[in-house]
């Protein structure tokens, strides 16, 4: 068993489905941060199989954690302060997303636009559909995003 | 300021609103005539469309305004590599409104955003075409009385054609709308439409024959069905006659049933049918001046 130490202040993001955990790395923007950050794949978990665990020891205010419900609102975000979880966050799918992913669509603006932000609105939260704010295209392929 | 990039931008309460206005435009044009004195239409048409901008350009007129524009890119600075942000800001000191029609999807909507000046969206590719869909429901409202209460058959290319998708989203929102989709099966309405009627409990059906149900509309909405969205020439050459309309499928329609065409017409509607007095095609472009007149006005908060 590999054994990481406790973080002061941060957060624990858990049930990430393994494999994800490199992805999410970079679109919470770790990698241009100097915190400490351990990505921890494949643990072994009770309801998942198998799953990734990210621990980043940072100020609590200082991540966008709505990319991460874009992704997979199905994390657990535990927010460490002190050494301790002083709160579990529930994952809501945002409302808009910008520059996470990208329109796809030839005929859409955005394809020559200069400096356009790619923006997908939140079409239907029970089916999870986001669509291009400009074309409204629908993005199917939210688990599959690079 | 309001800007207008869809049918649905407008609540039915205000294109009620709307519609009066251009109810009372057509009976009392010279109420109207120095309304936009000293306003300008700029008219920005990066691709060519000679009806949809002639309309907008007479409707401005006919309000005692003027018009400024380009109708294809090569004209304008498009062609130079100029951004549609940068343009709109452009015409913005230029003008008091402007009218987009670009071939990419969501164009006009970015036009809105950076403009000082309401924006109308007039064709953004594939995606929407609001002014035909307010001249058509202005159409149904004027001729009908109301827009509640009637069966309407839409017929033809129902797979891609905007105008047909945006009017039935538009007719979702009134009372009593029965839909009656006519098209080869390759063609038909897109299943986001059909699971739209079903949610919210919309009567509806699909049939490949014309002749089938002409007896129960009130209105028929012809649309063109290109030979090239066919997948074999046997389907076309089989399937075509279906959906062109003449006389004699007029002889067993209702009485006071209405024929409506977003036009340009080929040679879906018989030359025939066109003194029929239930042929309002040709009503329904003058609604569309009317209906952009009361937009105008509506959008520069002249009413």
């Amino acid at each position: 068993m590999l054994n990481i130490g406790k973080i002061e202040e941060g957060f624990v993001l858990d049930h990430i489905k393994a494999g994800k955990s490199l992805q999410i790395y970079h679109h919470l923007g770790l990698d241009k941060m100097d915190s400490t950050v351990a990505i921890i794949r494949n643990a072994k978990s009770s309801k998942m199989g198998k799953k990734d665990i990210l621990k980043v020891e940072c100020d609590i205010n200082m991540l966008d954690l709505d990319v991460l419900a874009f992704i997979d609102h199905n994390i657990t975000v535990n927010v460490i302060k002190d050494g301790e979880i002083i709160a579990k966050k529930e994952l809501q799918l945002p409302k808009e997303i910008k520059n996470i992913i990208y329109c796809k669509n030839p005929r859409c603006i955005t394809s020559i636009e200069q400096g356009l932000p790619h923006i997908f609105v939140l079409a239907d939260e029970e089916k999870e559909i986001y669509r291009c704010k400009y074309c409204e295209e629908k993005y199917s392929e939210i688990k599959e995003l690079k | 300021m309001r800007h207008l990039m869809s049918p649905l931008d407008f609540t039915v309460d205000e294109l009620e609103e709307l519609f009066k206005l251009a109810n009372d435009i057509e009976a009392n044009h010279e109420k109207y005539s120095e309304k936009c004195h000293g306003k300008k239409l700029a008219t920005c048409f990066y691709e060519p469309s000679t009806r949809t901008r002639l309309s907008f350009e007479s409707a401005m007129i006919n309000l005692g305004g003027s018009v400024i524009g380009f109708s294809d890119a090569n004209s304008s600075s498009a062609a130079k590599g100029e951004s549609v942000s940068d343009t709109i800001r452009v015409i913005s000191c230029f003008a008091d409104i402007c009218a987009m029609r670009h071939p990419k999807e969501g164009a006009p909507m970015v036009a809105a955003s950076k403009s000082s000046i309401p924006v109308i969206n007039a064709g953004d590719g594939g995606h929407q075409h609001p002014t035909q869909t307010l001249t058509d429901l202005l159409t149904i409202r004027s001729l009908r009385g109301n827009i509640k209460d009637f069966t309407i058959g839409l017929c033809g290319d129902l797979k891609f054609g905007r105008t047909v998708h945006s009017l039935i989203n538009a007719l979702m929102r009134y009372p009593g709308i029965k839909f009656i989709f006519i098209s080869p099966p390759e063609l038909k309405v897109p299943d986001y439409i059909t699971s739209a009627l079903e949610e919210k409990g919309i009567e509806y059906k699909e049939v490949i024959s014309l002749d089938e149900v002409m007896s129960e509309l009130d209105f028929l909405y012809m649309t063109r069905v290109q030979r090239e969205r066919f997948f074999n020439e046997e389907d076309y050459v089989r399937l075509k006659d279906f959906y062109i309309l003449n006389k004699d499928k007029m002889a067993i329609a209702k009485d006071d049933m209405l024929v409506l065409h977003p036009l340009p017409r080929v040679n879906e509607i018989s030359v025939d049918v066109d003194d029929d007095p239930r042929a309002a095609y040709f009503k329904q472009v003058q609604y569309g001046v009317y209906v952009r007149m009361a937009l105008i006005l509506t959008l520069l908060e002249l009413v």
